[in-house]
């Protein structure tokens, strides 16, 4: 048979037609991010532009901070190792020029500036405020517990006194009021625009600021397309602070880590937030970007055990288990040292008044049997500890140390991973024997910490282990209302004692709220919240 | 006239599977684990808030008037509301599915340029290298999962190489400009709309994700081929044409191809309606805004509505494409006609 292959020129000219459609695309913009451009690729987006609408997620909140403005806002301070962070402890103007507070602290007025304008147009009045406050508190869920962690519980409490002075009035001095003025909840609205879509069945119209813009922040929103970006622009017309740098910030979302880190080493993005520790770690090193890396506040990761669940509820079980964690192997092989220790403090020494604070505990097998054997389990038991899937980067390799350990004292622990939507309710039954979580506080002060994870009286869904413990109870409530500084911290401390032993949760890292940015990309601000806060940033 | 019977009566066979679909979904996405109103209060929820979601998203009703209500809005043409985007869940589908189906075509089309030839080639000569090449080609597309094609094909090609743009979706919105939406399939928009740099832009986005979903489709359309044709050259017509004399590329374009085409075109519908849903992974790693992607999130947080349209439409597009399939079948081959 001859050979045909020069007959055969259709099929070898669709082959080369693939080939060259494979090599050759398009020439790529491959320059830098435009100089008043941000652009930030994070895994989530927001699901509403308002945190008040139901179930609004956690994105939502960064939209809040950018386009909603608040009667008052923290100062900035720079720490020891040459970061900025906000200062819990100074409050600055926002929306409110000026305020005074009644010696007995009972009556707050705030006066509002005159030339504060919303983003069409509109004056911003203080029956806006009025509005936005009364707001938040008929929206119930989240916003509303929020609100009333600063004592605002009822509209009656909050008065326009004139088109510029507002007024709030607490049956007891709560030192929480304050600080909880400058979160993402009590947002400023715009309530004439707001007003003119509600319905009958959406007074406050929430199905509206779900998809649109009512502020009078310092963005305003140019675009959104739910599930793959969204595009803020600078107000011009902002006058609660120095204006943005940033003209246009874009927020896209993209799902693979791969990617996010890739497109960050190419420079074709500015930031790119969420990746995991192991990312960090390694563009840390590699020092082609910067990753800052700023300890949370008041937070805590931690390995739970139910105190309601057989053998859990024994604490000399707990202890245990909590002298057989394989500390340092978690430190390097499933965080990648993004966190500081909380693990190995002096057994002796008082514990400070304050939040986090390391555990006594540290990696002691023989500690661990002899504890096992004094409560009855010589030869160990079976149990479950259950992660959340969508943390499995690192829960898992935690979860799996954890396991491989807790073997050599005889505990046979089988590993469960949850689905995200069922977390929170298997959280919430309050019997998952073992688990990996985190919690931190959006206002920093320890009791408030104790308040939504150790408190049997609240005992709310972040009591995972459903701890009860009337004396500690007695303290956190006792602390809220502490005045004398002494006294506080001598409450604080006392907190600390208890749970270190009685040891409903392994204190395991406080672990770092970590962001990686270009190099020339500047002014990043910790905030409580952990997000990015736009005002600030500059680019050389 | 015939063919217009055809066509009713497969379009009304497909009614009662909607329906069914309908009921599965509906009692499908329920059974899903997890509590959405739990998932949603999220952060420092209470057993009061967790309630007032429930009852805001109409959870605490019971299923027969919750079933009631979604098939009541089904008919008026609304799939209601997705929670975890916020938006409703048909303009979320509708949004989304242009750029699922611009890319699973782009991917097809490049499995079809690259499977068919090769296929046909092996075909005619086995036991070549080419065929061996075929063999390896249909092994490899088939054996490595799609995101470490994807995964890799951007470290090479963007990472090291940087001759492929930005794996940011279909467009870069900070340097182009969108055309207005008239199809959604954006090489398509930004034709009419005269703008050259953004077809350009848009198709260079569209290479790497394409390539690697269609490698991966590669493998089944390439393997039918080569199996169809080795049929159709060994039957006796091949040989009568060979023994006729007549040309060998007549022979293997025109009579054995003609006769093997009914297969492909049968895997290419299969094909085509199994990417548009399985591509989840490749629109991760490209952030393309695609319904895989928004299926799995919609899974993930228990997202009712969207889960529900989302079924639903594929349910539809099965429909259409095996309609399609049979259509175009019979139209090719007389035989398929006189099927029953």
């Amino acid at each position: 048979m001859p050979n045909p292959s020069s007959r055969f020129s259709p099929a070898t000219a669709c082959l080369a037609a693939a080939a060259a459609l494979l090599a050759g695309t398009a020439a790529p913009v491959a320059a830098a991010t435009p100089r008043d451009v941000l652009i930030e690729v994070a895994e989530h987006g927001p699901n509403s532009l308002d945190p008040m609408t139901p179930a609004a997620n956690e994105t939502s909140q960064l939209v809040a901070w950018q386009i909603y403005d608040r009667l008052v806002t923290h100062a900035l301070k720079a720490t020891p190792d040459g970061k900025t962070v906000y200062d819990a402890s100074k409050l600055e103007p926002e929306l409110a020029e000026s305020w005074t507070v009644d010696p007995d602290g009972k009556t707050m007025v705030f006066h509002l500036r005159k030339d504060a304008v919303f983003h069409d147009g509109s004056p911003v009045t203080a029956a806006d405020v009025k509005w936005s406050f009364d707001r938040a508190i008929a929206a119930g869920g989240f916003p509303a517990i929020q609100m009333a962690a600063g004592s605002l519980t009822d509209p009656k409490q909050f008065t326009a006194v004139d088109d510029h002075t507002f007024k709030i009035t607490l049956d007891a001095a709560n030192k929480l009021t304050m600080p909880d003025l400058t979160v993402p909840v009590p947002d400023i609205m715009n309530a004439k625009l707001a007003l003119s879509h509600a319905t009958a069945e959406d007074p406050w119209a929430l199905n509206w600021t779900r998809e649109h813009d009512a502020g009078g922040g310092p963005y305003k929103i140019a675009s959104w397309k739910p599930g793959d970006q969204i595009v803020f622009e600078r107000f011009d017309a902002w006058k609660s602070g120095p204006a943005p740098a940033m003209k246009r910030v874009v927020y896209r979302e993209i799902a693979s880590p791969g990617t996010r880190r890739a497109l960050l080493e190419k420079g074709d993005v500015d930031v790119s937030i969420g990746l995991p520790p192991k990312d960090y770690a390694e563009l840390a090193s590699a020092g082609k970007v910067n990753v800052i890396g700023t300890l949370m506040q008041n937070e805590m990761f931690y390995v739970d055990l139910s105190t309601t669940t057989k053998p859990f509820d024994n604490k000399l079980v707990r202890q245990a288990v909590a002298y057989a964690v394989p500390y340092a192997a978690i430190m390097s092989q499933a965080l990648y040292g993004r966190g500081e220790p909380m693990f190995g403090a002096d057994p002796k020494a008082p514990y400070a008044p304050k939040w986090p604070v390391a555990s006594p505990y540290q990696t002691d097998l023989a500690k661990a049997k002899d504890l096992l054997k004094q409560a009855g389990y010589p030869d160990g038991f079976k149990t479950e500890m259950f992660i959340d899937m969508s943390q499995s980067t690192v829960q898992e390799p935690m979860a799996l140390l954890i396991q491989e350990q807790l073997k050599k004292i005889g505990i046979d622990m089988a590993i469960t991973k949850v689905p995200g939507s069922e977390w929170f309710a298997r959280m919430g039954s309050k019997k998952l024997p073992m688990d990996i979580n985190y919690f931190y506080g959006w206002l920093d002060y320890p009791e408030y910490f104790y308040f939504w994870t150790y408190d049997g009286k609240n005992n709310s869904v972040f009591n995972t282990p459903n701890y009860v413990n009337p004396a500690l109870d007695e303290l956190t409530n006792a602390a809220r209302f502490e005045k004398e500084p002494a006294k506080y911290d001598a409450l604080i401390s006392k907190m600390n004692t208890i749970a270190m032993d009685d040891v409903p949760r392994i204190p395991i890292a406080h672990l770092f709220s970590d962001i990686a940015l270009q190099k020339d990309v500047k002014g990043y601000v910790y905030w409580f919240h952990t997000n990015l806060d736009y005002r600030f940033i500059t680019k050389n | 006239m015939s063919s217009l019977i055809t066509v009713a009566k497969r379009v009304s066979s497909a009614v009662p599977s909607l329906i069914g679909v309908v009921i599965v979904t509906f009692l499908l996405a329920r059974a899903l684990p997890g509590d959405p109103a739990a998932y949603y209060a999220g952060a420092s929820a209470t057993p009061e808030s967790i309630a007032q979601i429930r009852a805001k998203l109409g959870l605490d009703r019971s299923w027969l008037v919750q079933f009631g209500d979604y098939v009541n809005h089904l008919v008026h043409g609304d799939l209601g509301q997705s929670v975890s985007s916020g938006a409703p869940v048909l303009t979320d589908l509708a949004t989304r599915l242009p750029a699922s189906i611009e890319l699973t075509g782009a991917a097809l089309l490049f499995a079809l340029l690259l499977g068919l030839p090769l296929g046909i080639l092996a075909a005619t000569r086995p036991g070549s290298p080419v065929d061996h090449l075929c063999r390896v080609l249909v092994t490899v597309g088939a054996a490595f999962p799609t995101f470490f094609v994807a995964l890799l094909l951007v470290f090479v090609f963007y990472f090291k190489l940087g001759i492929a743009p930005e794996p940011l979706g279909r467009l870069n919105e900070i340097y182009q400009t969108a055309p207005p939406t008239v199809t959604g399939l954006l090489l398509v928009d930004t034709l009419l709309a005269g703008d050259g740099e953004a077809f350009r832009a848009a198709f260079g986005q569209l290479v790497l994700p394409a390539v690697s979903l269609g490698l991966f489709a590669l493998a089944p359309i390439a393997r039918i081929t080569r199996a169809a044709m080795l049929e159709a050259l060994a039957s006796d017509y091949a040989r009568t044409a060979r023994a006729m004399g007549l040309a060998r590329g007549r022979i293997v374009f025109v009579y054995a191809l003609r006769n093997a085409a009914l297969p492909i075109v049968n895997i290419l519908g299969m094909v085509f309606s199994f990417l548009l849903g399985a591509n989840v992974l490749v629109e991760q790693v490209f952030a393309w805004p695609g319904i895989g992607a928004y299926a799995v999130k919609a899974v993930i947080a228990s997202d009712y509505a969207a889960v529900q349209g989302f079924v639903l439409m594929m349910a539809v597009v099965f429909i259409l494409l095996n309609l399609g399939v049979d259509l175009l079948a019979a139209a090719m081959d007389p035989r398929v006609r006189y099927d029953g």
